[in-house]
């Protein structure tokens, strides 16, 4: 990483700052002028984008958070009126709750980049269990968040998942009782989930930083899963991945746009609607379209105990994944037999999506139990299994002579055979 | 990144100026719903409609406080003596100098209707205190009369008047 140039602050201003407290120099060489894989694609984009949702989410939820009222009795009542009354309340709120499942799909894309390009292999095991951490974090903020409006399915998500630690056993009730503050899910719960949500986000910005610390000392991974090794290999952050990055995410907050100013419920469920009710459950208890995955590992297994720790698995183990790929190769462009075990795992991860919103019957359990066994198996059994025994495609040379000379050589040209005029 | 000098704008110099000015647009419309939110919400503005007051219960003599958008208002029945001292006042002599006649409506004058905030630092004035039996502010010591206007202390203004008018001899509506 050495060789590239270092800040030259242009403004007496910025001499005077450097000496002090050089952040100039380190989003210059953090953002400017680090080298980046020159053949990097879009899916590399989806990190700036998680940055971008994270501070839209925080900002969004501040905002809101001027006029939500984290009490049982008025909690409800402050959404709406947010929604009716305060200026630009509605668009407001339709960003956070539509920019939850936004930051969602991106990082599900981010995640599914890095499995298939190898990015969690040596040296980057680290930055992929930060990664791991982040998602918990997503995941128990959005969780807290979508309890606050204190409709039908914040009160009764809350029920369920807060149960879910009863299954623990010896102190299960003790812990229940200890996160609701009470005998049941009640305005306690609520409080202190109001106060998590709102810290959380800034633990996430916390181990964003560790994230991309981990990530600028290792560098980029990139689609051909070789190391850069000369200058060539790469490219200035500024201004080739910066506008890679605002160019995709233009496309993205296109996309957040449609939900949010057409179809700002389709992603939600209509029974938050309904104030929170305790006396009735409502027909069909489903989370959030980014839970249902691990909502359909959960209720695969019909033990309550082995359910739980099968979902929490299902999380968990994606921490070990550095160590349970033994291939020696990182991107699946050159491992076929990977590639198609992956595309498989991917059906089966949206397949466990669509059955965790479907009710526990007939065919959908059995899918359910097929899907979760494979899911397990892929990093259990398959990925061990791959490494030792895959014919793996040959790796090129050189990131640039992937690129630039696809695939061929490049570099001084083979001798004249002997003989031959020169 | 390589650089080209050339005399004419080129295509990369209208790409770069025309992003760079939507981009600008985008961050200036952004900003506008985040600041906008914090204005006085629908049901706020809804609270602060005007009100009504029925001055017939009123004594003579006697004070009442209501509240219109969050300030508390005297509504003083005010007596004849208090009336008089009121009118009989070299105004120019006064610190804040207004006549009473600008502080009532006319063929109205026995009824005051005052904000109840003192012009200092925002204590509620006590009414029938103070030497010339109008107002006592305790926090710092303004003393006002029964005009409502600043006689001595650290107030420098009279007492605001809130806007209001009369629906009848009995009623008068504030706001």
């Amino acid at each position: 990483m050495s060789g590239h140039p270092t800040y030259q602050p242009q403004s007496a201003f910025m001499r005077w700052m450097e000496r002090r407290l050089p952040i100039g120099g380190l989003i210059y060489s953090s953002f400017v002028v680090y080298p980046v894989p020159r053949n990097l694609n879009y899916w590399w984009t989806f990190g700036g984008i998680l940055a971008f949702m994270l501070g839209a989410q925080i900002v969004t939820g501040v905002v809101l958070a001027m006029h939500y009222t984290p009490q049982v009795d008025f909690a409800f009542n402050s959404v709406e009126q947010i929604m009716r009354d305060v200026n630009y309340g509605w668009l407001l709120r339709y960003l956070h709750s539509n920019g939850a499942s936004m930051f969602f799909l991106a990082a599900y894309i981010h995640m599914f980049r890095g499995m298939y390009y190898g990015s969690y292999k040596e040296p980057r095991e680290v930055l992929w269990i930060l990664g791991v951490i982040l998602l918990l974090l997503m995941i128990m903020t959005g969780f807290m968040g979508y309890v606050l409006p204190w409709g039908q399915m914040s009160f009764w998500a809350a029920t369920v998942i807060t149960n879910l630690f009863s299954a623990i056993p010896l102190l299960g009730e003790s812990i229940v009782s200890w996160l609701w503050g009470g005998f049941a899910v009640g305005n306690p719960t609520l409080n202190r989930f109001y106060s998590l949500h709102y810290l959380l986000p800034f633990v996430i910005v916390g181990v964003v930083g560790l994230h991309i610390w981990a990530l600028h000392v290792a560098g980029q991974n990139n689609p051909a899963g070789i190391e850069p090794k000369t200058e060539q290999d790469t490219v200035a952050f500024t201004p080739y991945a910066t506008i890679k990055d605002s160019f995709l995410l233009a496309v993205f907050c296109i996309l957040f746009a449609w939900f949010v100013f057409y179809i700002p419920n389709f992603l939600g469920h209509p029974d938050n609607y309904i104030p929170a009710n305790p006396a009735v459950t409502p027909m069909h208890i489903v989370p959030e379209w980014y839970y249902l995955p691990f909502y359909a590992i959960l209720r695969a297994i019909p033990n309550k105990l082995l359910g739980v720790m099968a979902l929490g698995a299902s999380i968990l183990i994606l921490a070990f994944l550095p160590w349970l790929d033994t291939s020696k190769v990182r991107s699946a462009r050159y491992r076929p037999l990977y590639r198609q075990f992956f595309w498989v795992f991917v059906i089966v991860c949206v397949g466990l999506g669509w059955l965790g919103s479907k009710p526990p019957e007939g065919n959908y359990v059995l899918i359910a139990r097929i899907f979760t066994v494979y899911y397990f198996a892929f990093f259990l059994v398959i990925l061990p299994v791959l490494g030792k025994v895959e014919r793996t495609k040959p790796l090129p040379n050189s990131i640039a002579e992937s690129v630039l000379a696809e695939g061929k050589p490049i570099g001084a040209p083979a001798p004249p055979p002997a003989g031959a005029k020169v | 990144m390589t650089t080209m000098s050339s005399a004419e704008p080129t295509r990369r110099d209208f790409l770069y100026i025309a992003t760079a000015s939507v981009a600008g647009i985008g961050a200036a419309a952004t900003l506008v719903p985040l600041i906008a939110q914090m204005n006085p919400d629908a049901s706020t503005i809804a609270a602060g409609a005007p009100i009504e007051v029925d001055l017939a219960p009123i004594a003579d003599g006697q004070v009442i406080k209501v509240f219109w958008r969050g300030k508390p208002i005297y509504v003083n029945h005010r007596t004849k003596k208090q009336i008089e001292e009121a009118v009989n006042v070299d105004v120019a002599k006064l610190p804040d100098p207004q006549p009473d006649s600008a502080r009532v409506k006319s063929g109205h004058d026995q009824w005051q209707v005052l904000i109840a905030i003192c012009t200092h630092l925002g204590c509620i004035p006590i009414a029938h205190q103070g030497p010339y039996d109008g107002y006592f502010c305790p926090c710092h010591g303004s003393v006002y009369d029964t005009s409502g206007r600043i006689r001595q202390g650290p107030a420098p203004l009279n007492l605001a008047l809130p806007p209001y008018e009369f629906l009848s001899d009995t009623k008068i509506r504030i706001g």
